[in-house]
């Protein structure tokens, strides 16, 4: 039983990791970068969740909903201020100015909102007991499962249906080539942006629904291993940032479990290089050759 | 139609484009022949506004282009098939076909997918293909119908014919040919001098980023020089 404990526990952590992962993602398809800062918008995200049950109490809803709508703003506005001077700046400039920000939302969020942590209050409280005093399933779990699984029906719809969607991947495949169709690339970054950062508001909330403590670092080490995750799955690839997220999810609370919590990140890591040495796209990275 | 006039395109220091004017009229097929290096290329993606020319100005159907950013050039009826055809290799054939027809309104894009498939059969037997693992002349129909999408009043080709085998460039040019007799107009670019001049009305030729020679396409085929320099004696 302990052991489908486990399995719950990590593909609900891993679903959470998903959906950060698909931030990296659709962003690094986009723009061909990688936004550093992707975590600290979670942070963002679970901080408004959290003044706005806490200081205004407001209802869990319009916590999640002001936390989506900050962090999509501020999504676009890093986007314009920070990253869209650097458009055909090296690849080198905008990773440090990515880094930066980071350092700025993180610095910022001490400064406004202290550094000392606080207890979030989570979104959902108990859990669904499937077999008395030995298999449980947290609400909290069963709401990151299913945001998860919402929120790869509507991208997938959404990339693969709609006219933006379709947009979106022509932009990801060619710029120039996109622009001669008629497409705005600016605007497709801009929206890109968006629906990564509006993402990562829903994951911080969720993230600190299961773990519930907020202070202005939070987003970091998520944000790290979602991007692993992301570089796991097939960095640019969605169904790669699901299977990458669930499957990290899954080998850290394993590693935790059987091997060491101090060892977690170390096995998660491990199993990073071994894949990326047998595949170095990732595990659902594609490859087309060129025709000439 | 198009009427460019006198510009001069940089690439950082290089001065590529060297003070060039060149017209087409309504209707016409005008080819801008050249070695590699003239300035081909550079000459038709600073007309659809990838890049900028520091003099001169571009007119199309009277308006001036300065300023315009690319993606806005689409819907004024200006659409360029690209060099190395920059087809979307991961989307489908239908799909490279809809992000040509972006700017169109949703109702237009049925017909106008339906003249496209009369004009390549191939594509539409492929349509649900991944328009990368299609073959390099299946490629080039395919960008090329993805530029008609857009109902465009001016083609734009570059370099149709690049890396086809024989067989495959008479068949772009067989596709050329069938397009102007329908009325669209069409600059062509090509390092293909002799295919290019013979179905063209008009053509330029290029060298190191001036234009030297000029005339109707059957004077060109004619011309000593241009013989001697781009047709093989």
């Amino acid at each position: 039983m302990s052991f489908l404990n486990n399995v719950i526990t990590g593909v609900s952590l891993g679903s959470i990791y998903a959906i950060i992962a698909l931030g990296y993602t659709m962003v690094y398809g986009i723009a061909k970068m990688l936004n550093f800062a992707h975590g600290d918008i979670i942070m963002v995200g679970a901080y408004m969740c959290f003044f706005a049950m806490g200081s205004f109490s407001l209802p869990p809803a319009a916590g999640v909903l002001l936390a989506v709508v900050v962090c999509t703003v501020l999504g676009i506005v890093i986007e314009r201020l920070a990253y869209k001077p650097l458009r055909s700046a090296p690849s080198l400039a905008v990773l440090i100015t990515a880094i930066g920000v980071s350092y700025l939302l993180q610095n910022s969020a001490q400064l406004l909102w202290g550094a000392d942590t606080k207890t979030f209050r989570p979104l959902v409280e108990g859990s669904l007991v499937l077999v008395p005093d030995q298999l449980s399933i947290s609400y909290v779990a069963v709401l990151s499962i299913a945001c998860c699984v919402v929120v790869m029906i509507a991208l997938t719809l959404f990339t693969g249906q709609t006219k933006m969607g379709k947009a979106m991947r022509a932009c990801s495949e060619d710029k120039a080539a996109a622009q001669l169709m008629g497409i705005d690339v600016n605007a497709t970054i801009s929206m890109t942006f968006a629906i990564g950062s509006a993402l990562a508001a829903v994951a911080g909330v969720l993230m600190c629904s299961a773990y519930p403590v907020l202070s202005p670092t939070t987003g970091s080490m998520p944000g790290i291993r979602a991007f692993t995750a992301a570089v796991f799955g097939g960095i640019g690839s969605v169904p790669g940032a699901l299977l990458g997220g669930i499957l990290l999810g899954v080998i850290e609370t394993f590693a935790k479990a059987y091997i060491s919590t101090a060892l977690s990140d170390a096995v998660v890591f491990a199993v990073l290089i071994i894949v990326l040495l047998v595949k170095p796209a990732g595990l659902m990275g594609k490859y087309v050759p060129e025709k000439v | 139609m198009l009427n460019v006039n006198d510009i001069n395109v940089y690439y950082g220091a290089i001065h590529a484009i060297k003070g060039v004017s060149f017209q087409v009229n309504d209707g016409e097929v005008v080819t801008l022949i050249g070695a590699n290096g003239a300035g081909k290329s550079t000459i038709l993606n600073t007309v659809c506004g990838l890049l900028h020319s520091r003099t001169g100005s571009i007119e199309f159907l009277g308006q001036n282009l300065g300023g315009i950013p690319a993606h806005k050039l689409v819907e004024r009826g200006l659409a360029h098939v690209p060099e190395g055809r920059r087809i979307f290799q991961h989307m489908s054939v239908e799909e490279n076909l809809e992000m040509g027809a972006y700017t169109q309104a949703r109702a237009s894009i049925e017909p106008n997918l339906e003249r496209v498939y009369e004009q390549f059969p191939r594509l539409k037997e492929r349509r649900k293909q991944v328009a990368g693992t299609l073959s390099g002349g299946e490629q080039q129909m395919l960008a090329m119908g993805r530029g008609l999408m857009s109902n465009p009043k001016l083609l734009m080709l570059d370099e149709p014919s690049m890396g086809l085998a024989p067989i495959l460039v008479e068949q772009i040019f067989d596709i050329i040919k069938r397009l102007h007799q329908a009325g669209t107009t069409i600059l062509l670019v090509e390092q293909n001098a002799r295919m290019a001049l013979s179905v063209a009305d008009r053509g330029y030729v290029l060298e190191t980023g001036k234009i030297v020679a000029t005339g109707t396409g059957n004077e060109l085929l004619q011309d000593e020089a241009v013989k001697k320099a781009y047709l093989g004696g």
